[in-house]
């Protein structure tokens, strides 16, 4: 396998972007990538988005976008596991780089979510769980991660104020990005008063609904290396991906994601890393219960202790493993499909030292981890600074 | 979701009858039925029903819900663990979600689940009580 560096990285702008439609954010996205990265031409494309058919009615999105940027004629193709289609968005184009087959990709994801009320926001994303055995029954996806937090807080007697704990840290990176949907820090007492959703949870324990796209290109070492142009280079040192029954009543433990720690465990096998060697993560705080239990279903934190991480100070900017300097889901927004390349650009930005206000000093080694439904998708991508 | 009848009718044997299929190479029973068991891969099957009882596992309550629910909100949503260990995702009725908790015991009822309109399909399944 060919050793693969990502090159450039691009954001649109994030938010409730009403001038913008799927096609005009993602098109900013790519451009962006694409001047970051120096290269005007790419060998194949490939979008992650979890339902454009359901958001703007619009499917075939390889096509479409390839021909949006003048680039008709590459091969692009529109891939797709729930809000973990940036993640295999990006292992696709991995995939192309390190066998050969393509020597310089284009990874993106986009999301336009606002298009449509917001009924139709969520029975679009409720598609992400078991139609038949969850939804039918009345389950939203805030009621199917109240059910693992509940199932948390009883086993671990994690607490309410943890939970908030996790969305007042990733407001407090989010407010030093200025791509984030939420740029204002909130409290404790903000999220435990906040409207209630599902219980536990409420609304400020749930991450918003974004319009946005976000684009990494990625080429071969040696590419890289020809157009670095002083700037460190980001590689790809390992990518894991594993899947799991969506349904979340099938899974023997509720307080856990195995995918999660499996996509892991593949991840930094490929990569030769131990946990030991992570300095910063980026993950998929869809909800605030979702980072607790994603930093135990990763190692980075025994079981039953992922409600202290926040509380401890370990997990914020300046702590010993900060998590979600971008902030998060939660505060950065997620554009579901978009999500995970966006993760991957903020790493990338970070081994760079481009981080501004929400540099990690010295950052070499990340992750990231991007999940679709309950976690029946994980994808893991651990980057380094390639020496 | 919308309710198309084939799709509906296509569930009535979990959904009205409770029917799973017991996986003659493992034991293990797969609700609803399915052509691989999900543990062994095994294809060979017997028809088992369900003993309508069991105990909540975990549950939340929802407040905001999608559109076809609104009418029943706040409902309480929870994983039960059934008599032989398989485990659904259903509601609990005829309770206040105040009094629901872990290892509460209930046994399942057949309810209306949702409808589409005044004039659609109502769809039927099975709700839990408290025991």
């Amino acid at each position: 396998m060919r050793e693969v560096a990502i090159i450039g990285v691009g954001l649109s702008q994030w938010g409730e972007v009403w001038g913008s439609s799927l096609r005009s954010l993602w098109t900013e996205a790519a451009l962006a990538a694409l001047a970051d990265a120096g290269v005007d031409k790419v060998d194949t494309i490939t979008v992650g988005s979890m339902s454009p058919g359901l958001f703007v009615a619009q499917e075939h999105l390889g096509a479409l976008l390839a021909d949006e940027i003048g680039m008709a004629g590459v091969p692009a193709t529109r891939v797709e596991s729930a809000c973990a289609s940036g993640g295999v968005s990006l292992k696709a184009a991995f995939a192309e780089v390190a066998s050969g087959l393509a020597s310089v990709a284009l990874a993106t994801g986009v999301e336009k979510m606002t298009d449509v009320s917001g009924d139709e926001c969520t029975a679009a994303l409720a598609t992400a769980a078991d139609a038949e055995l969850e939804v039918f029954h009345g389950a939203s996806f805030p009621g199917l991660y109240a059910m693992m937090a509940r199932a948390h807080m009883e086993r671990y007697g994690t607490t309410r104020e943890q939970l908030a704990m996790v969305a007042v840290k990733n407001h407090r990176h989010g407010a030093l990005n200025p791509r984030a949907q939420y740029r204002q820090e909130i409290t404790v007492r903000d999220v435990v008063r906040s409207a209630r959703v599902a219980d536990p949870l409420n609304v400020l324990d749930c991450s918003p609904i974004t319009d946005g796209a976000a684009a990494v290109v990625l080429a071969e070492l040696s590419v890289a290396r020809k157009l670095a142009k002083g700037r460190p280079i980001v590689r790809i040192a390992g990518i894991g991906h594993a899947t799991d029954c969506i349904a979340l009543h099938n899974r023997t433990d509720m307080t856990t994601i195995p995918a999660t720690t499996r996509a892991a465990e593949r991840a930094l096998a490929m990569a030769g890393k131990r946990l030991q060697d992570i300095q910063l993560v980026e993950l998929h705080d869809c909800f605030t219960i979702a980072e607790i239990v994603v930093l135990e279903s990763l190692g980075l934190c025994p079981p039953g202790e992922g409600g202290k991480q926040a509380e401890s100070g370990r997990t914020a900017l300046g702590g010993a493993l900060p998590v979600n300097v971008s902030g998060g889901l939660k505060s950065k927004g997620h554009p579901v499909g978009a999500t995970g390349i966006a993760q991957v650009a903020e790493l990338t930005t970070q081994l760079r030292g481009e981080g501004g206000k929400r540099q990690v000093a010295g950052a070499r080694v990340g992750l990231a981890q991007n999940m679709g439904g309950t976690g029946a998708s994980t994808v893991v991508t651990v980057v380094e600074v390639a020496s | 979701m919308s309710l198309n009848p084939a799709r509906v009718a296509r569930e009535f044997p979990s959904r009205y009858r409770l029917e799973a299929a017991r996986c003659s190479g493992c034991g293990r029973v797969a609700f609803p039925a399915r052509l691989v068991c999900p543990h062994c891969r095994g294809t060979q099957h017997s028809p088992v029903t369900l003993r309508p009882e069991g105990k909540v596992v975990t549950f939340t309550v929802i407040h905001v819900p999608p559109a076809e629910f609104k009418g029943q909100s706040p409902y309480v949503l929870a994983v039960v663990e059934l008599a032989g260990g398989v485990r659904i995702t259903c509601q609990v009725a005829d309770v206040d979600p105040l009094a629901v908790h872990a290892d509460m015991s209930v046994r399942l009822e057949f309810r209306r689940v949702q409808e589409d309109g005044e004039a659609g399909i109502i769809a039927y399944g099975h709700k839990a009580v408290p025991a």
